[in-house]
């Protein structure tokens, strides 16, 4: 694989800040359901533009993860917010572009997006 | 789906469940041929003719929530509907190989997309896994395999966003370079 020299000077830059990094528990999991149903309504971006979000704001508390079908198909790209001591927070018909909103708000600054969420649907 | 790297990200989460440690993913196109071939390959826990067979029909899932399972009957749809065909093997113990060939020009063949992303989706989600993700195009070539990227990262995780970003960088470099020449 050629570049490799560019992921060696990637480490050595990384390796410099991974001491602070270990140190913080992850406190926030948003998860995707990537599922066949999930990617087919567009979770794949939305799963990008958390990833991007959270490391551009520099989050390093939060982790973003995969998970299959959820079972609400039909509501698809489904998103998971937990949060320590909070009940968990299911948005629905996800898009990216709602993505910078869910992390600002709730988060960053703790508040539910309700109008995006599945208690919203009607 | 809209795209065959989307197909291509779906299919793949079947190695990751199958316990795979190895996933080999490879995007060949044959102008000459007019073909296009995409193959995911795995060493999970792999599965019998019957089972291999079965997994093609969309009301046959190994799954107890539901009764359908769409993944690998909708990838194999978007095969035969551009002229191409389709082809599941496995072994019990060894791994399982899907091959789907597609009509490189025919009206009906999706783009292949962003497979950047996938890729990204994929390594993001399974970081203890490698991935080999290969892509030519009539004897141009370009490779990108994680069992090397882990050597260089040492103890820092695939899934950093800085080395997803580098992943993201290489591959869509690669299928400018090279698919769209």
């Amino acid at each position: 694989m050629k570049s490799l020299a560019e992921l060696q000077a990637l480490r050595d830059k990384m390796q410099a800040q991974m001491g602070i990094r270990r140190e913080e528990e992850l406190s926030t999991r948003i998860v995707v359901g990537m599922a066949t149903c999930g990617i087919a309504a567009g979770a794949r971006p939305v799963l990008a533009a958390f990833t991007d979000e959270i490391s551009k704001r520099r989050l390093t508390d939060v982790a973003v993860v995969q998970t299959g079908c959820v079972g609400i198909c039909q509501y698809e790209p489904v998103v998971e917010v937990y949060r320590p001591g909070e009940e968990k927070v299911t948005y629905v018909k996800m898009t990216a572009d709602k993505v910078a909103r869910v992390v600002a708000d709730h988060i960053v600054n703790g508040n539910v997006v309700t109008e995006f969420t599945i208690g919203a649907l009607k | 789906m809209t795209e065959l790297s989307l197909h291509v990200l779906d299919i793949a989460q079947n190695s990751v469940s199958a316990g795979a440690s190895l996933i080999e993913i490879e995007v060949a196109i044959d102008t000459r041929g007019d073909r296009m071939t995409i193959s995911v390959t795995d060493n999970g826990k792999g599965m019998d003719g019957r089972t291999a067979r079965l997994a093609q029909d969309p009301f046959y899932t190994t799954r107890t929530t539901r009764k359908v399972g769409l993944g690998i009957p909708l990838f194999k749809m978007s095969a035969l509907m551009s002229g191409g065909s389709f082809k599941l093997e496995g072994r019990p113990g060894e791994g399982t190989r899907i091959e789907a060939v597609f009509g490189y020009s025919h009206i009906d063949r999706l783009p292949l997309g962003d497979m950047a992303q996938t890729m990204a989706a994929l390594i993001a989600g399974s970081p203890n896994i490698d991935f080999v993700y290969r892509l030519s195009k009539d004897g141009r070539d370009f490779a990108l395999d994680t069992r090397e990227m882990r050597a260089v990262l040492a103890d820092i995780p695939l899934s950093t966003p800085e080395v997803l970003e580098f992943v993201r960088r290489q591959i869509a470099g690669a299928s400018e370079d090279i698919v769209q020449t």
